[in-house]
């Protein structure tokens, strides 16, 4: 087609410009026209493919290439000025300096935003920002840091998709501004930020190998665990007690189908065919039944999703939501799953614990006032009581020129300071910091929502992230979804189901590239 | 070299031939004139270069193995491609996004057509009813589809409600694989048929009056003045609106996105959904070029021999 319109354009092009010379009888000058014309399509062919070949370096990877933002490279030619010659952190020393900042709309975003003025006061630095809803953040935020221009310096993201970004090394490692007393405030400590959480955001980018391992990408802003949120005029119907394990989540939530009028159920959970289906209530489940994702066997990623423990919990899951979820399942997302806790529609939700918070708070749902929290139901008797758990954070642009400029941004949103008002005067739920959590104000906050801060303390110690971190999360949960969909919809049993997508998922674990 | 002019002078042959050229010189083109070409060709050749540099920029990275999750790339041949030709669910993809095509398309086709010949009259209702039909045209095809889903939620969606009313419990629209299809197909013949029905409706609107006049005064009964007037006539627009309609579904990927996302499991994973898939949320995009490359295939062939059909239903209706 491209070349018959070509055809064309040249023929018109002909015409056009032919019949002037034909009438002066000198076809030299129409061969001229001609020539210039081929000239243009040939100059406008080369353009295109010079373009696209030079779009990105082709010809593999080099060797030994993994280790993205080393030392070496954290400080970008040309950028910001040194630090202050006696090695003393001062907040000013990168005064004048603009860095770009990419948000997802977020109450933690909220929160940097009301407190921009006293962060430029304090360094001088000004701050220009941009805020993208969730839903299509993290395509955005992808393309604008494969473009590799610097472009947004700082940006908010999941600790998943770290596992991506670290290894494109779009993202700079972060322990080499933590070790440099003139870069860091004295004031920072570290070891206040709970470490389950901090280590959501190390990894060695080795497929396979545990978060909490390796360099650090990013600071952490807030975080959620996985829990229930009741309804206690709910469980209060039916004389019942917030249930302790799955077996008993399942019967009780059975029970209270219908318990507010048409359309109630027992319990909220997400369903759509997305990766944030696996990683709040089944994933929390998943890990407590002693099912893993993964395995590293003769060195290589090799998925565990067929296991008897995994089936066995997909199967309970699905259970759950057939005789306690939502008729619609498979449309629900996070939204869908706290609007129906709020609007009195679902009993019980086993997702994230802010749902308690967001729906409970005064004024914000019709169900506000009447919501409790409970730790998550145990699969196995005597076992701990843990969760998954999801982080947003903060990670600075590998190829960004003012990288010290966006260290002290990172800094001040993930201090004590901005943490303990972001809790207290902001809606920054779940803090990072335990001395927050120790917080007389921020107690007094959390204690209108029932069982809030006892949950947290009862399951922090066995809260992190229960996936395996590997480059290809996004597709592996996504096809886990797509699997979670068949099984619950009747399509396919949960063995056979579940053993298709571990032969799925090796094939393209196989595809990593480790070099 | 020498000859004898007129006046017996000699003049140099060599004057004599540039006077010569002179007279034959083209004269000079004003600037304007020499720009004409250019300027009229300037923004339909800035709409190729347009559309051409994504297109072969798309077909080279089809051969790569381009990626969001790695910093380097390389050539890899055939291997996107035959990977894909290979897996099932790529021709699970090619089913569901003929299925949603055909299905679709027919709908509305059928039901605008139908609709168009019923507001072709003169009553208040049918004037009404021409202006409030438009009104789906109007919504993103994203909005209605989300209008949609709330609509029928199960928990708080009015027509859920309606249906529990009347004993209908367990339909779940695009929750079930069974009926996720039909929820889908729904919301485009709600959101397209009004497109169809206001092509067709123009076409009703400008057919002249004297062969209908002519066949009521035969006794030509209102079926066979259709079949062997209104039809005819108006073919080449029912093309047209066929040739939209087929292309936009084939291609169509905002409903089924905010319905279902593809789902329940694969049931609705089309092309383009696919491709989606590969390149957004996988970040693989020498996977996802494939998909798109192989649907632009589809659009092309199905669009190139419609528009053949459409010029011969144009000569049969203009009588030529």
């Amino acid at each position: 087609m491209a070349a018959q319109y070509l055809g064309s354009v040249y023929n018109g092009w002909s015409k056009i410009v032919a019949k002037p010379q034909r009438d002066n009888g000198v076809s030299s000058v129409k061969k001229r026209y001609a020539m210039k014309t081929i000239v243009l399509l040939v100059v406008t062919a080369l353009l295109v493919f010079t373009a696209a070949c030079s779009s990105g370096k082709s010809g593999g990877s080099e060797p030994g290439a993994t280790a993205s933002g080393s030392p070496e490279n954290s400080q970008a030619p040309g950028s910001e000025s040194a630090s202050p010659a006696n090695g003393s952190f001062d907040w000013k020393q990168y005064s004048g300096q603009e860095i770009d900042v990419l948000l997802n709309q977020h109450p933690y975003a909220e929160a940097i935003i009301a407190r921009l003025p006293e962060f430029e006061k304090l360094t001088g630095i000004k701050v220009k920002y941009s805020i993208t809803p969730e839903e299509n953040y993290f395509d955005k935020l992808t393309t604008a840091l494969n473009a590799r221009n610097g472009n947004p310096d700082v940006f908010m993201t999941g600790s998943y998709q770290l596992w991506e970004y670290a290894p494109a090394e779009y993202v700079q490692e972060l322990d080499s501004f933590l070790k440099d007393p003139s870069k860091t405030s004295p004031d920072y400590d570290l070891n206040d930020i709970y470490k389950g959480i901090l280590d959501g955001d190390r990894w060695d980018l080795v497929p396979g190998h545990p978060v909490g391992t390796g360099s650090l990408w990013a600071l952490p802003l807030g975080f959620e665990t996985n829990v229930l949120v009741y309804n206690k005029r709910a469980l209060d119907s039916i004389g019942a007690q917030p249930p302790k394990t799955f077996d008993e989540l399942i019967a009780l939530g059975e029970k209270l189908n219908g318990w507010n009028g048409d359309g109630s159920y027992g319990v909220a959970v997400r369903g759509t065919r997305s990766w944030a289906t696996i990683h709040p209530g089944y994933m929390t489940a998943f890990s407590m039944s002693g099912a893993k994702d993964f395995e590293i066997q003769d060195g290589k990623l090799v998925s565990k999703v067929d296991s008897p423990e995994a089936i066995e919990i997909t199967k309970k899951f699905a259970e759950l939501v057939k005789k306690a979820g939502p008729k619609d399942w498979t449309n629900y997302t996070w939204y869908q799953a706290s609007s129906d806790l709020g609007a009195g529609k679902a009993a019980i939700a086993f997702d994230a614990d802010i749902f308690a918070i967001f729906q409970g708070s005064k004024g914000a749902s019709k169900e506000a006032g009447n919501l409790g929290t409970a730790p998550p139901p145990i699969v196995k008797e005597g076992q701990a009581v843990g969760a998954n758990e999801w982080i947003w954070s903060i990670a600075m642009n590998n190829a960004s020129k003012k990288k010290d400029a966006a260290w002290l941004f990172m800094q001040y949103f993930t201090g004590k300071e901005h943490t303990l008002w972001g809790a207290t005067q902001a809606s920054v739920f779940n803090p990072i910091r335990a001395s927050v959590w120790e917080n007389p104000d921020f107690l007094k906050r959390i204690a209108e929502f029932p069982g809030y801060e006892d949950t947290f303390k009862a399951i922090i110690d066995n809260t992190s992230i229960k996936f395996t971190p590997q480059p290809e999360f996004f597709n592996t949960t996504t096809e886990w979804a797509a699997a979670l969909q068949d099984i619950v919809t009747g399509k396919s049993d949960a063995e056979t189901r579940m053993k298709q997508l571990a032969k799925d998922i090796n094939k393209r674990v196989e595809r990593i590239r480790t070099e | 070299m020498s000859s004898i002019g007129k006046s017996g002078e000699t003049v140099q042959i060599a004057d004599l031939a540039k006077d010569r050229m002179d007279t034959y010189r083209v004269p000079p083109i004003p600037f304007m004139r020499k720009a004409r070409p250019y300027l009229i060709l300037a923004p339909a050749l800035l709409l190729t270069i347009g559309i051409l540099i994504p297109f072969f920029i798309s077909i080279y990275y089809s051969f790569t193995n381009y990626s969001f999750k790695y910093k380097d790339y390389s050539f890899v041949g055939l291997e996107n491609w035959t990977l894909m030709l290979k897996d099932p669910s790529f021709w699970h993809s090619v089913w569901v996004t003929g299925q949603y095509a055909i299905f679709s398309t027919g709908a509305e086709m059928l039901l605008g057509i139908g609709v168009a010949l019923l507001l072709n009259q003169e009553t208040r209702l049918a004037k009404a009813l021409r202006m409030v039909l438009i009104f789906p045209l109007m919504i993103a095809p994203v909005i209605a589809t989300l209008i949609w889903q709330l609509m029928t939620n199960n928990s708080v969606g009015v027509i859920a409600h309606f249906l529990r009313s009347v004993g209908i419990d367990n339909f779940v629209w695009g929750a079930d694989p069974k009926t996720a299809m039909f929820s889908v197909v729904l919301i485009d013949v709600w959101v397209y048929t009004p497109f169809v029905i206001v092509l067709v409706l123009a076409g009703l609107r400008s057919l002249p009056k004297a062969p209908f006049e002519s066949a009521m005064v035969d006794g030509g009964s209102a079926w066979f003045t259709f079949k062997t007037l209104t039809l005819p006539m108006i073919k080449p627009l029912l093309v047209i609106a066929l040739l939209f309609r087929t292309m936009i579904s084939l291609q169509e990927f905002s409903i089924i996105f905010a319905l279902t996302r593809g789902g329940p499991g694969d049931t609705l994973m089309s092309l383009s959904l696919t491709a989606y898939n590969e390149a957004f949320t996988y970040k693989e995009l020498g996977t996802a070029l494939p998909y798109m490359l192989i649907l632009w295939i589809f659009v092309y062939i199905v669009s190139h021999y419609m528009i053949r059909y459409w010029s011969r239903a144009q000569k049969n209706a203009s009588g030529s």
